[in-house]
């Protein structure tokens, strides 16, 4: 990577693997259960953490050396609140219709646990280029999970990716429908996407043994 | 250690400092966006009512409203008469959609008479009475217009929400769920109102019988459903005597 030093370059690629905000750090489990039963609300979720997190990395960051540490807490979760009420704001008045589709989310990245995570655990300590990037490091190894899971959840569930039939009309009965296949409407409940959280972590590793724990 | 920033006096001062310059800039920008805001809601309301009613661009399978830029135009040209209900009476006003139904709802339960608000659209030559509902779903508030013919057999229904599941409840605002109900009665054969309810393992996921009073539930979704069952009973059973007088 040209653009980024090789230690920069790590914070991205860091927890999209063996640092994964929701595998190994255990951040952001909640929303991860909440609306990973369609693709489409994973990815727009993903996006917005994204967003959010990037610039409020930045903000806390450069915020960092004013910052009273004993109302650190409630500065950070002021500052995330303060973002996201402007972006949806903002959204309201000029893209009407794309705010109708986040607005759901709003009070769920208010209180993302890896928002204030980040913050607390990078932002307040690093400059705001590498809190930056950390910020989008991290949203990416959000986003990554997010996916797999409401891929599955969607695809095992709903019988639909995006919305599409992708195998075929449960109620005509085509396409695997007709070999008798049935939709697990089990899928579609939170405790299953806890399941198959638990499967990535168990796949990640069993690939990659230094992650386990000795205890 | 003892950094200035530790200093009780200093924390003062930030906090309040910070409270200032968040909350002014909040109250400043939602001010000066109220308008644009306000605007949007109301063009919104219009784009629903003819949603109902099935002045729409649907495509195969997406619910699409007709454009903001037309939704004005298609409002005057498709609703012929607004109706507000209050008791026994009523009258026109051309501004009823703009009842907030909300509040409505908060004054019947303090004793006051309710407004009801009522669409009567024109498309086709067909008459179409669309009355607002609103009720609670799972995390938040939920509503919808339904569309009736002059028998109060649904023609078109729109839902939406303000914070349901994605995926599970906020599936209430997608056309698999909201056409299941075009053509189900909400009467019985003596007139007596039924309601439609939202039901589990109903044997009829095709939806052919239309006089079951039940419709398809979402899996996943039982108490958004519950919530959009109770306000069609809640709701429309408000309408009943008006409909009432259409036939006499």
């Amino acid at each position: 990577m040209g653009l980024l030093s090789k230690k920069d370059a790590k914070l991205i690629t860091d927890p999209l693997t063996d640092n994964n905000p929701i595998t190994i750090q255990v951040l952001g489990i909640c929303s991860a259960l909440a609306i990973t039963a369609e693709l489409k609300a994973s990815i727009v979720m993903s996006v917005s953490v994204l967003f959010v997190l990037g610039l409020g990395n930045v903000v806390i960051s450069l915020m960092r050396n004013i910052i009273p540490s004993k109302i650190r807490i409630i500065v950070q979760l002021i500052v995330v609140a303060t973002l996201v009420i402007i972006v949806d704001l903002v959204l309201k008045a000029f893209a009407y219709e794309l705010s109708k589709t986040l607005s759901v989310f709003v009070g769920l990245i208010i209180t993302n646990c890896i928002i204030m995570g980040r913050f607390e655990a990078f932002a307040l300590g690093n400059g705001p280029w590498k809190s930056f990037l950390d910020g989008v490091g991290n949203s990416l190894g959000y986003a990554v999970i997010l996916i797999i899971v409401g891929f599955f959840r969607e695809l095992l569930g709903s019988g639909t990716l995006l919305g599409i039939q992708v195998l075929g009309d449960p109620i005509e009965k085509t396409g695997l429908y007709a070999f008798g296949y049935e939709n697990n409407g089990f899928m579609l409940l939170s405790p299953m996407a806890l399941i198959v959280v638990g499967l990535i972590i168990w796949v990640q590793r069993s690939r990659n043994q230094a992650l386990i724990e000795e205890n | 250690m003892s950094k200035k920033t530790d200093s009780n006096s200093y924390t003062m001062i930030f906090a309040i400092g910070m409270v200032l310059v968040v909350g002014s800039l909040l109250a400043f920008l939602a001010s000066s966006l109220k308008p644009n805001i306000s605007e949007n809601k109301r063009i919104e309301k219009q784009q629903n009512i003819l949603y109902a009613m099935g002045v729409n661009e649907n495509d195969a399978s997406n619910a699409i409203f007709v454009s903001t830029s037309v939704a004005e135009q298609e409002f005057q040209k498709y609703i012929k008469k607004q109706l507000v209900i209050e008791g026994d009476n009523f009258s026109e006003d051309e501004k009823a959609y703009m009842i907030d139904v909300k509040k409505e709802k908060s004054k019947a339960k303090n004793g006051g008479t309710r407004k009801l608000p009522l669409f009567v659209g024109e498309k086709d030559g067909e008459t179409f009475y669309i009355a607002p509902i609103r009720g609670k779903g799972l995390w938040d508030a939920i509503w919808g217009y339904v569309a009736m013919d002059e028998n109060m057999i649904v023609q078109g229904a729109y839902f939406d929400h303000k914070g349901e599941t994605p995926g599970l409840g906020a599936n209430i605002k997608y056309r698999f769920f909201m056409d299941d109900f075009k053509g189900e009665h909400l009467l019985d054969a003596s007139g007596n109102f039924k309601g439609i309810r939202v039901a589990k393992g109903n044997n009829d996921p095709k939806n052919d019988e239309k006089t079951d009073y039940e419709v398809d539930a979402i899996a996943g979704a039982t108490i958004t459903g519950d919530g959009v069952s109770a306000m069609i009973k809640s709701d429309l059973k408000l309408y009943v005597d008006y409909f009432k007088t259409l036939k006499q």
